[in-house]
């Protein structure tokens, strides 16, 4: 049988779908009055320390929920279910070895297992990794990315798209500038050229420094911030 | 390795619009600025592509050069390096026009219904 080959004009953004799926997470989050950020940044740079921090300052005045991204174990789950908040665990392995990324449509799944109406501050933390997550809009409202001195002052040139797509950056484990050879003047003006615009906050996980500034921050993202505590 | 899931996306891009017919060709265009590693993408296509309509398709990956218009003197920059940056005047602040896409542009198909390959 002779077969013949026709050109057909497509032009569809192969992230489409995602998009679609994250813009519906949106509108659910809208609806229930709930702000997002997608906290991003490589593994060990401190998220989960951090949002220990963060749970603890914002106690009484903010409701908080987390979903947490880890390609396998419940780990960092585990670690904030003291806090008493609602936590869900998103593991990217349905195959292949575990995907290095949210995508939408797993955040999706994920939000199931959460009582979005009772949250004013959704983190979601991502898989640790400086690349992949900043190609896959999960519905958030704000990229917030930590950066920790131990990684070095070139990172942003490095990957500079990941950078690029953060309304904030996080500077972390600044209390260990002392023991390294971290330039941290070097490391602002590389993050000027990437991203000159976004709010950086030099902060410690470890020993609270900064956190404030970080958690005044996220405060002033929510409108109704402080609603459920009006004497504090 | 976000490759894996961008292939998935458009073998499943390429499969609903072939509705049937086989795929021979897909032509897909990847802006300077996204974070595609070609022989990932070719290696990941081919691994998701199996067993489906466009199995056996070749990718062809056009890059899109990036460039962008400075919001500080208006000029129009070809951007091939990082940091991106403003030919004109330097400066870092930038309106980017071209290099982020990322699009399954056309397909080739075998006009020839063969049935058995629905992806």
């Amino acid at each position: 049988m002779e077969r013949t080959v026709a050109k057909t004009l497509v032009v569809e953004g192969v992230l489409n779908a995602n998009d679609a799926i994250a813009q519906a997470n949106r509108e659910q989050f809208d609806r229930a009055g709930t702000y997002v950020i997608n906290l991003m940044s490589s593994p060990g740079a401190g998220k989960t320390t951090l949002l220990e921090h963060t749970l603890e300052r914002l106690d009484g005045k903010l409701r908080i929920g987390v979903l947490e991204g880890d390609v396998q174990t419940t780990v960092d789950a585990d670690r904030l279910l003291r806090f008493g908040i609602p936590v869900v665990q998103v593991n990217t392995d349905p195959g292949f070895g575990g995907a290095c990324h949210l995508d939408a449509n797993m955040v999706h799944h994920g939000l199931g297992a959460l009582p979005l109406p009772a949250i004013d501050l959704l983190i979601i933390e991502n898989v640790g990794n400086l690349v992949c997550p900043a190609e896959f809009k999960v519905g958030e409202d704000s990229r917030v990315m930590i950066s920790s001195v131990t990684e070095g002052e070139d990172k942003p040139l490095k990957y500079p798209l990941m950078f690029r797509s953060a309304d904030l950056i996080l500077v972390n484990k600044v209390d260990l500038l002392p023991h390294l050879d971290f330039d941290l003047p070097q490391f602002l003006r590389n993050l000027d050229a990437v991203n000159p615009t976004a709010p950086r906050f030099l902060v410690s996980a470890r020993t609270g420094q900064g956190v404030e500034d970080w958690c005044a921050w996220l405060l002033a993202r929510r409108p109704n911030a402080g609603r459920t505590s009006p004497t504090d | 390795m976000h490759e894996l899931s961008i292939a998935t996306s458009i073998v499943e891009i390429a499969c609903r619009h072939a509705a049937g017919r086989r795929v021979t060709r897909v032509q897909l265009k990847v802006g300077y600025l996204r974070q595609v590693v070609p022989s990932a993408l070719t290696f990941s296509f081919e691994l998701v592509a199996d067993g489906t309509s466009a199995q056996g398709a070749s990718l062809d990956i056009e890059a899109v050069p990036a460039s962008g218009i400075c919001l500080q003197c208006g000029a129009q920059s070809a951007l091939d390096a990082f940091p991106l940056q403003c030919s004109a005047c330097g400066g870092f602040l930038l309106r980017i026009v071209a290099g982020e896409e990322l699009i399954v542009e056309s397909l080739e198909l075998e006009e020839q219904e063969i049935g058995t390959h629905s992806g």
